[in-house]
C-alpha cells in the first residue's frame, strides 16, 4: 500500500479542477521518477488506478475463499446435524438427502462470500482509520465534491521539500499544499 | 423501434428524456443532494413522521395484546391455519425485490439510469424486509422460543429441520437482510464521507464521520470499492432470485390444491418485481416533487419504471392463466374444484378484484402518456400494490379453505387485530423511510457525479 503513517511532513498535495489535468500529473510524477503517488478523486475513475501503476486487488480471491468456506460449511452443518448428529429414518429415505440440502448451502455461501467483500474491502483499503494525515489539509474536504488531488508521499526517495514543491508547481495545478502529519 | 444504444440519455429522441436534467455538474448535484440532509428540518416531515410513528405504537399496542393473549386474537383456524401473517410476509418480502433488482441487476446490465433510484430502492427493500420478518416470528406462536429455527448446540440435542422449505426460509431471509444490509452501507460510505467533509454542526460532523470510518476516496479505495460493489452486485442477483423462489417453496412444496405448482417460484419472483416497482413508484413520485429532485429522477425514470411493472404484470397474468390451464390439464378433480372455487366461490370478489388490479388496470401501461406522467403512474401502481396484497389473499386463503374432504370446510376472515398489525407494519415501514430521507441521501452522489459532465467550469470558485 501506498499509504503508510505520520512522517513530518507527510508530504505534498496538488490540486486539481479535472480528471484530465490529474491523469496528465500523474504521468508526468511517475515519469519524474516518483513512485509513493496517490490520488484522491470524487468519484472511482479506473484510469487513475493504471496511471498509478497498481494492477490488480486481492478482493476477488477473499470473495472466492469466502464463498467457497460459506458452501462447505453450510453443507457440512446439515450433513453433520442430519446423518451424523441426530439421523432421523423418515420413511427409509437416505440420510443425506443432498437436494433437500442446496438452499441452505447456497444461502450460506452468498452469505460468506458477501461477508467477504464487504470485509475485505475494509481491510484492503484500512478501513475504519480515524486518523489520516490528507485531512489536515483545509482543501481536501473538495475531494468529496468535484476537486481532483495528487500527493507525494515524503518517504519516497525523490521527495525533497522544495524540488518536489516546484515540481508540483510546474504541472499547473490549483494549488500545492503541504500534508502535516 | 429501439434507438441505438448510444443515444440514450442524449435527449436527441423526445421518448427519451435525460436521465439527469441538463446543466448539472459534479458540484451542483453534491450540493443539490446533501442540501435535503443537511438543511433544517422542514415541517411537513414532523407531521409525516408523527402519523406514522401513530401507526407504530399500533403495531406495538397489537404486538403486545398477541404476546399476552397469543394468536387466538387472529382470524386463524383450522382449516384455515395460515392467515394474515403469511399474506402480509410475502407481501412485504416481494415489494423488498425491487430494490435489489434495482441495484444489483440494472447494474451488471449497465442501465445507467439506475443510478438516480438506487440508493432509495435499497433503503426501501431493508425496511420492508424488517416488517417482513416480524410476521414469521409472531406467527410461530410463541415468538419468544423463535432463537429455535436456528441451528445452535442444545441441551434437547434437537437441530432444525434442513429437508422443510421453511428452515431454508429462514436462512434465505436473514441472508437476505444482511446482504441488503451490506451491499446498502457499502453504498452509502462515499456519500457519508461527502456529508462528514460538507456537514456544518458538531454532532452530525461526528457521526458521519464515524459512519464514513475515515473515507479518503483514493485511488486504491476506489478500486477495491468498485471491485467489492461488482462482486456484491454479482452474489444479489442469484440471491434475490433465491428469495422469493424459498418463499414459493413453502407453498408448493405443500400437497395442498393450488399451492402444489412447478410454476410457482418463476411466477413468485415476476411478482415480486412487479409489486416492488410498484411500490417504489408509489413513494419516489410525491418524493421527487416535495425535494425538488426532479432533475435528478426525470421522466426518463417515470418512463422505463413503467415499462418494467407492465414488463413483469404480463408475466404475473400468464402466471393467472397457468394456473388456470394447469388444474384443468392435471386432471385433477380437487385441482378443478379449487379454481372453480376461486372463480366463483365466496372469495369470489377478492379473485376478480385481483384481476382487475394486477392484469387489466396495468395494460394502461401500454399508453406512452401514462408511463410518462406523474398521477396516472402513481395511480395504477397503487392498483399493483392492492392488487399483489389480494393476490397473496388469494393463495393463501382459496387453497385452505376448501381443501378435500367437505366437512373440514371453512370460512377465514382477518380480525381487527390482523389488520391493526398489518397497518402498523405499514407504518413502520414509512416511519423507517422518513427516517432515511431526512438522515441519510436518499440519492447516491458520488454514482450521480458519475454520469453528469465531468469537467466543472474552470473559473467556479468553492469553498469546503
Amino acid at each position: 500500500m501506498t499509504e503508510p503513517v505520520r512522517k513530518p511532513p507527510f508530504g505534498l498535495m496538488a490540486e486539481f479542477h479535472s480528471s484530465t489535468e490529474l491523469i496528465r500529473a500523474i504521468r508526468e510524477a511517475r515519469k519524474a521518477g516518483y513512485t509513493k503517488l496517490e490520488a484522491y478523486t470524487p468519484y472511482p475513475i479506473e484510469e487513475v488506478w493504471e496511471e498509478l501503476g497498481h494492477h490488480r486487488s486481492w478482493l476477488p480471491l477473499i470473495v472466492l475463499i469466502g464463498g467457497v468456506v460459506g458452501c462447505l460449511a453450510g453443507y457440512f452443518l446439515q450433513y453433520w446435524t442430519s446423518v451424523i448428529n441426530y439421523p432421523l429414518n423418515v420413511g427409509g429415505r437416505p440420510l443425506n438427502s443432498w437436494v433437500a440440502f442446496i438452499p441452505v448451502t447456497f444461502e450460506t455461501t452468498v452469505l460468506f462470500a458477501a461477508s467477504a467483500a464487504v470485509l475485505g474491502m475494509f481491510a484492503l483499503n484500512r478501513l475504519p482509520m480515524p486518523y489520516h494525515p490528507v485531512f489536515n489539509v483545509e482543501r481536501f474536504a473538495l475531494a468529496s465534491r468535484d476537486r481532483y488531488f495528487l500527493a507525494i508521499g515524503a518517504w519516497d526517495p525523490e521527495f525533497d521539500r522544495q524540488q518536489t514543491e516546484e515540481f508540483l508547481h510546474g504541472l499547473q495545478p490549483y494549488e500545492v499544499s503541504e500534508i502535516a502529519s | 423501434m429501439t434507438p441505438p444504444e448510444d443515444t440514450v440519455g442524449s435527449g436527441r429522441m423526445p421518448y427519451k428524456p435525460p436521465i439527469v436534467a441538463p446543466g448539472h455538474s459534479p458540484g451542483s448535484v453534491t450540493d443539490q443532494i446533501s442540501a435535503v440532509v443537511l438543511s433544517r428540518t422542514p415541517r411537513w416531515w414532523y407531521f409525516a413522521f408523527g402519523a406514522s410513528f401513530l401507526l407504530v405504537l399500533l403495531l406495538l399496542q397489537a404486538l403486545t395484546k398477541l404476546l399476552f393473549e397469543g394468536t387466538g386474537i387472529w382470524g386463524l383456524n383450522i382449516p384455515v391455519g395460515w392467515g394474515f401473517a403469511i399474506i402480509n410476509f410475502v407481501w412485504w418480502i416481494g415489494i423488498g425485490h425491487a430494490g435489489t433488482l434495482i441495484s444489483a441487476i440494472l447494474l451488471l446490465l449497465r442501465q445507467e439510469w439506475r443510478t438516480s433510484i438506487n440508493r432509495f430502492a435499497e433503503a426501501m427493500t431493508l425496511f420492508a424486509v424488517a416488517c417482513a420478518g416480524i410476521f414469521p416470528l409472531i406467527h410461530v406462536g410463541r415468538p419468544w422460543l423463535a432463537y429455535w429455527l436456528l441451528p445452535y448446540p442444545n441441551t434437547m440435542d434437537l437441530w432444525p429441520q434442513f429437508r422443510s422449505p421453511l428452515v431454508w426460509d429462514v436462512f434465505a431471509v436473514t441472508t437476505y437482510a444482511t446482504v441488503s444490509l451490506l451491499f446498502w452501507y457499502v453504498g452509502l460510505i462515499p456519500d457519508l464521507a461527502t456529508l462528514r467533509d460538507r456537514a456544518q454542526a458538531g454532532y452530525s460532523k461526528i457521526a458521519y464521520g464515524v459512519l464514513a470510518m475515515g473515507w479518503r476516496g483514493s485511488a486504491t479505495h476506489w478500486h477495491n470499492y468498485e471491485t467489492a460493489y461488482l462482486l456484491l452486485a454479482g452474489l444479489a442477483t442469484p440471491l434475490v432470485v433465491s428469495v422469493h423462489t424459498v418463499v414459493s417453496f413453502d407453498f408448493a412444496v405443500g400437497v395442498i390444491p393450488g399451492w402444489h405448482a412447478t410454476i410457482f417460484p418463476p411466477y413468485f419472483v415476476a411478482g415480486a418485481i412487479f409489486a416492488g416497482f410498484a411500490m417504489v413508484i408509489t413513494l419516489i413520485v410525491p418524493l421527487r416533487a416535495i425535494f425538488g429532485l426532479k432533475d435528478f429522477i426525470t421522466t426518463r425514470h417515470l418512463q422505463n419504471m413503467g415499462k418494467v411493472l407492465l414488463a413483469t404484470g404480463l408475466i404475473v397474468a400468464y402466471g393467472y392463466l397457468m394456473e388456470i390451464f394447469l388444474a384443468w390439464y392435471s386432471g385433477n378433480w380437487f385441482e378443478q374444484f379449487m379454481i372453480l372455487n376461486r372463480i366463483t366461490g365466496p372469495y369470489r370478489y377478492q379473485w376478480w378484484s385481483l384481476l382487475l388490479c394486477n392484469v387489466l388496470v396495468p395494460q394502461l401501461l401500454w399508453i406512452r402518456k401514462v408511463r410518462t406522467s406523474p398521477v396516472p403512474l402513481f395511480l395504477v401502481a397503487m392498483f399493483v400494490n392492492v392488487g399483489m396484497w389480494l393476490e397473496r389473499f388469494v393463495i393463501v386463503v382459496t387453497s385452505l379453505h376448501r381443501d378435500f374432504l367437505p366437512s373440514s370446510w371453512g370460512m377465514y376472515s382477518g380480525t381487527v387485530w390482523d389488520w391493526a398489525t398489518f397497518v402498523g407494519t405499514i407504518g413502520l415501514f414509512l416511519a423507517l423511510l422518513f427516517l432515511f430521507i431526512r438522515f441519510l441521501p436518499m440519492i447516491s452522489i458520488f454514482e450521480m457525479r458519475t454520469i453528469v459532465p465531468k469537467q466543472g467550469p474552470k473559473t467556479e470558485e468553492s469553498v469546503p
